[in-house]
């Protein structure tokens, strides 16, 4: 196995795992406090992806399309929360799970109705756009080590506001006991759509961030957002720690699982057999690891609530 | 608990069998076969939905991978065809084995969870199942595989499209049949009382798991029966029938026609699929509409249709 190859390959992993780390954020604060299940979080990345090809259309720069995309899916994510999600706070899952449902089929005709049926392409600035040379042989992309700083930061920044600041301690306190919280003088629906506008623009800014690697279409969040399921419940629902790790093992498990397990599969089947079972397998990779952590711990890593 | 012979709910749902019976009879007097198909289609969508009903209403656990079984079944059904097998009872008993076994494994992990992570795993495996069949490069991968042929039951021939819909019809008569006698046995009341009550239903020496369990594997059964028949409608399998959405929309029946009510989700999966057929004239942006009218069923109208024709709570 090529150790070059294999680095550049837990780069792409890691890059994935970040990436995922911005939706997953928000989904796990989502539940943990407002005990929703919000399946039109894939949605909202797919927003900001559609925001981010409108302004660069629009400004003609790509860092003032990403700054206005962010706080415009926040925007959007808002006024979800007032208009539908708000109202099923007090509900079970399963009608949130419908409900959420129903929003993802009017959005992802909604950019169809918008946008057109036809993909957007959005491209990078040219300064972005080379690579970097990380160790002689392995040029790396720069848009895509761009990506793995932010989504670190991000991860910083999170872990700042959730366990240094006051904010940070009405969540914690809200995620526990909101009644008791309420009771206490703090306006706790204003509280539950701050946090809810912070996961829309983390799924933005996702969105934005990774809509020059792929093509902006009508239903681009559905896949990613079974990813962050998957994430999220690896990782414990709630726990913003569980999702940086969980995020991370998913990323860097299935980018290298797809590049190494065909490979490996033929050191011991013959030819054949490794190239049908390859691709199948690497696929299966991360549910299997999801199916092995829960069978053990069936609140997940990290969690506390079920 | 006895139920009077008479009641409204019973003559509601044998008249409801009585127009899809009638519907062949409409198909050929307007010379409209498409009506066949799509209530053929109906109809096993309502199949899986009343297997759904059964885990999701009475058991209260909300599968978000039904799907799954659905495509299970069906690709039983293509691959068994692909290798000759000509046989449908073959096909099809191989498809319920097999939906029975993947629902089995699938169970035995994912109720270890409960609440959101039970959603979720189900959801997952579910996605699993999709990759893999799309990985299923000799079986046709992302393009689905053909059927040749759909075959033949003893004397009736499952080639004629009317044959087909009366055989549908009636297996989901029996369906819906043993699904009521599951749910009035001591098995069914304990799933339900498990479902209200889990400590109790502990404290009174009902395992919780095991009742779970069985009441998933019939459920994932029924649902591949669905599948093997939407294969066979179809003379085609492909992974689309395994996507996420497509549990969605199996919910989606459940809870529209009204949750543990067995007969509720076929008039949910009548209307719901009926209801796209209409949008789809008018626009293709159907689902624009759509959408905000699942959002207000869910706001205002949680009993479901069934409550609202039969009156009272039925089962």
């Amino acid at each position: 196995m090529d150790p070059l190859l294999l680095l550049v390959q837990a780069l792409n992993g890691l890059q994935l795992g970040v990436m995922l780390f911005l939706l997953a954020a928000g989904l796990t604060l989502v539940f943990g406090i407002m005990n929703l299940v919000n399946l039109a979080h894939g949605s909202l990345y797919m927003i900001g992806a559609y925001f981010m090809a409108a302004f660069q259309g629009w400004t003609g720069s790509f860092l003032l399309a990403l700054l206005l995309a962010v706080p415009a899916t926040l925007v959007v994510g808002v006024l979800v929360e007032v208009i539908v999600l708000r109202r099923l706070y007090e509900r079970d899952h399963l009608d949130q799970v419908l409900g959420t449902f129903g929003l993802i089929l009017f959005f992802n005709e909604l950019v169809r109705v918008i946008w057109g049926p036809a993909a957007l392409f959005v491209s990078m600035p040219a300064a972005l756009s080379g690579t970097v040379t990380l160790l002689p042989g392995a040029p790396y992309p720069v848009y895509r080590l761009l990506i793995i700083g932010v989504g670190l930061m991000v991860a910083a920044f999170l872990s700042w506001l959730v366990t240094r600041t006051r904010t940070g301690m009405l969540i914690r306190a809200g995620a526990s006991n909101p009644t008791m919280v309420g009771a206490l003088g703090v306006d706790i629906r204003l509280l539950f759509t701050l946090v809810f506008g912070l996961g829309a623009a983390l799924a933005g800014l996702a969105g934005a961030m990774a809509a020059p690697l792929l093509s902006v279409e009508s239903a681009m969040g559905d896949g990613v957002l079974i990813l962050t399921f998957v994430v999220i419940v690896i990782g414990g629902i709630g726990s913003i720690r569980g999702a940086f790790a969980a995020a991370v093992i998913v990323g860097i498990v299935d980018t290298v699982g797809r590049a190494f397990l065909p490979i490996l599969l033929r050191e011991i089947f013959n030819r054949q057999v490794a190239n049908a079972a390859g691709p199948a397998l690497a696929s299966m990779l991360i549910y299997l690891l999801m199916a092995a952590i829960l069978a053990f711990r069936p609140r997940g890593l990290f969690g506390a609530r079920g | 608990m006895r139920v009077p012979v008479i009641d409204r709910p019973r003559i509601a749902t044998f008249l409801l069998f009585g127009l899809l019976a009638l519907v062949p009879v409409y198909a050929g007097l307007f010379d409209q076969p498409f009506y066949l198909t799509l209530f053929a289609r109906v109809m096993i969508f309502a199949l899986a939905a009343v297997s759904l009903d059964l885990v999701l209403g009475f058991g209260g656990m909300v599968s978000f991978g039904h799907a799954a079984y659905l495509g299970v079944g069906a690709y039983a059904v293509g691959i068994l065809a692909y290798h000759g097998v000509d046989s449908v009872l073959v096909r099809w008993s191989v498809a319920i084995l097999a939906s029975a076994a993947v629902a089995l494994f699938i169970g035995s992990v994912s109720l270890r969870t409960s609440g959101m992570y039970f959603i979720m795993i189900t959801l997952a495996f579910a996605q699993m199942l999709f990759y893999l069949a799309v990985s299923l490069k000799a079986y046709g991968g992302d393009d689905g595989l053909p059927i040749a042929q759909r075959g033949a039951i003893g004397p009736i021939d499952l080639n004629s499209s009317t044959q087909l819909y009366y055989l549908i019809l009636v297996l989901l008569g029996l369906a819906l049949a043993l699904a009521h006698r599951i749910i009035g046995s001591r098995f069914g009341r304990a799933l339900e009382g498990a479902k209200w009550n889990e400590r109790r239903a502990v404290a009174l020496g009902i395992a919780p798991y095991r009742y779970r369990l069985v009441a998933f594997v019939i459920s994932g059964t029924i649902c591949g029966l669905a599948g093997a028949l939407l294969a066979t409608l179809t003379s085609f399998v492909s992974p689309s029938y395994m996507a996420w959405t497509r549990s969605g929309e199996i919910i989606v029946m459940v809870v529209l026609g009204g949750m543990a009510t067995l007969t509720g989700p076929i008039v949910g999966a009548i209307v719901l699929l009926v209801l796209e057929e209409i949008l789809a004239t008018i626009t293709i942006h159907w689902m624009l509409i759509l959408g905000p009218v699942l959002v207000l069923v869910v706001l205002f109208a949680r009993r479901g249709l069934w409550g609202w024709i039969a009156g009272a709570r039925h089962g």
